[in-house]
């Protein structure tokens, strides 16, 4: 008999270095919050706050569609291509990076090792940084929207499809080569099959995240429904925000409940 | 004997039709056409621009290294952008995801509502809600703050959410069966079972905050983005370079840790 049974279970002790975990914790939140200039509020913020609501629930509904240039839907269809194109580019682009990145395709780990970090060095490059760099190339306009989103799109996509490359059965592949299939018979019969699905819901996602940052490239002028927003608001227009935003929201959830019912039948 | 038609047992079933695939394809490629026409985008185009390109990539190079001193300031006030709208965004998650979880708020027409307008929130990226609160507050890294604030709030209370309603139940009936009150059942029986996800969830929020405060300054939201701007408009390229490359060990220091961190806590 052990006595052990029916004592009551101690809470487990907490270690020492928990403490120092809090102090360093505090520190840095003394750090951040005193480090904030707080200039006060303008005066004008309630104002102004309250014309913005009152133009985002009274948008201005003849900007949706002019005969001529500028509008509401001529901006969402730019955004859209945008996004389209740009996450097109960074799927065939990152195809390659992610057959380097896996793990399971390459002999040594320093051959993965490296596309790894090559992948998660151009991920950190934000989508607006790349943007200004291309306007400079190619000049603004939606083209240089569509690159900076291609280029940006590859660290992300390029890793997640490196996952799926890893996460392969080997033994179709190992039936191929038992019956001496060449290296781009075992790709096609054995490899496209089982990663297919799962890169097609991931671009699907991609796309998603694309037309999210596709309504922002304008801000900077790459094109889109930014460059409108962003003039609209430097000119106080807010019922002309508010119908940009409301537009870009709906947008965005269409996208969003398209690609997601999409992506359900996929995997 | 039967009659019975038997199937042939080595016939090959038929393939599916290719039908559906040709058509996707198709529609896929039409798309892209069309998009390729929309925006004006030519490989032409792109070839023409490579030189352009190589010309800026020239110019950025050997980066004007004395410049880290002009900004250090404004790095660190990213970072601080980034920790405080993180941490006001995590605190008004945690009550939106309460609300938004269907087995603890039981009622329908409080969670869906709730997830709705979530949702809304999540729609508007960060850098417009950016320029909106530049609008309403002036310049400076205040709008900077409230927009990452209000983006996170909508991030995590969706994770937070998601994770409230794998939750393992018996705790919650074990509360209930001695009479405990909400506040009681959810600091008792909800709180450890999730704070380790809730912890990993804001760091991993702190890290998309990071890269996203970097460029707020865009906007005139505060921060190093402030830079970018100035350095492109006078062509310094040398300096942004400079810019780039801090923002990138910034910014690879702070996933390194805070990928350690969260493989700490779960």
């Amino acid at each position: 008999m052990t006595k052990s049974g029916n004592k009551i279970m101690r809470k487990p002790k907490k270690p020492a270095y928990r403490w120092l975990i809090y102090a360093a914790l505090a520190i840095v939140y003394i750090w951040a919050f005193a480090g904030i200039p707080y200039t006060g509020i303008k005066e004008t913020a309630g104002q102004i706050s309250k014309a913005i609501l009152a133009g985002i629930f009274s948008p201005d509904w003849d900007y949706v569609y002019l005969p001529d240039g500028e509008d509401l839907l001529r901006g969402l269809l730019d955004t859209l291509a945008i996004s389209m194109l740009g996450t097109f580019i960074s799927t065939v682009v990152c195809i390659p990076f992610a057959f380097w990145a896996a793990t399971n395709m390459s002999s040594s780990k320093w051959v993965s090792g490296s596309g790894k970090m090559l992948l998660s060095f151009i991920r950190t490059f934000p989508e607006i940084i790349m943007a200004i760099l291309f306007i400079k190339a190619v000049g603004p306009g939606s083209f240089a929207g569509v690159l900076a989103l291609g280029l940006h799109s590859v660290g992300m996509l390029g890793k997640l499809f490196a996952d799926e490359v890893e996460n392969l059965d080997k033994g179709p592949i190992e039936a191929l080569i038992a019956t001496g299939a060449s290296r781009l018979q075992i790709m096609w019969f054995a490899v496209i099959p089982q990663v297919l699905p799962g890169f097609l819901s991931y671009t699907l996602y991609r796309f998603e995240i694309n037309v999210r940052s596709a309504t922002i490239l304008g801000i900077i002028g790459a094109g889109g429904i930014g460059t409108p927003l962003i003039f609209a608001l430097s000119s106080r227009n807010w019922e002309r925000v508010g119908i940009i935003l409301l537009g870009i929201i709906i947008m965005i959830t269409i996208i969003d409940m398209i690609s997601g019912s999409i992506r359900k039948r996929l995997v | 004997m039967n009659a019975k038609p038997s199937l042939p047992i080595h016939a090959r079933p038929k393939a599916p039709s290719r039908l559906k695939h040709g058509l996707t394809v198709v529609i896929i490629l039409l798309l892209l056409w069309g998009s390729a026409v929309q925006t004006e985008s030519t490989i032409g185009e792109l070839v023409a621009g490579i030189p352009n390109m190589l010309d800026l990539l020239r110019e950025m190079f050997p980066p004007k290294w004395s410049y880290i001193n002009n900004i250090t300031d404004a790095m660190l006030e990213t970072i601080r952008m980034a920790l405080v709208g993180t941490t006001l965004g995590a605190l008004g998650a945690i009550p939106v995801a309460l609300l938004c979880a269907s087995n603890l708020t039981r009622s329908g027409w409080i969670y869906y509502p709730v997830r709705f307008l979530l949702n809304l929130v999540r729609t508007i990226p960060d850098l417009l809600l950016a320029a909106l609160f530049v609008a309403i507050f002036g310049l400076g890294p205040l709008p900077g703050i409230f927009a990452l604030a209000v983006f996170s709030m909508g991030l995590i209370a969706k994770l937070t959410y998601e994770a409230l309603e794998t939750i393992d139940h018996g705790p919650l009936e074990a509360m209930t069966s001695v009479g405990a009150n909400p506040l009681q059942r959810i600091s008792y029986a909800v709180i450890p079972q999730i704070q380790a996800h809730f912890a990993s969830y804001v760091l991993y929020t702190f890290e998309i905050n990071v890269r996203a405060a970097a460029i707020l300054g865009l906007v005139g939201a505060g921060g190093i983005g402030h830079y970018y701007e100035v350095t492109l408009g006078f062509l310094e390229y040398d300096k942004t370079s400079v810019i780039i490359i801090f923002t990138l060990a910034i910014v690879l220091v702070i996933d390194y840790v805070s990928m350690k961190l969260r493989e700490k806590l779960l």
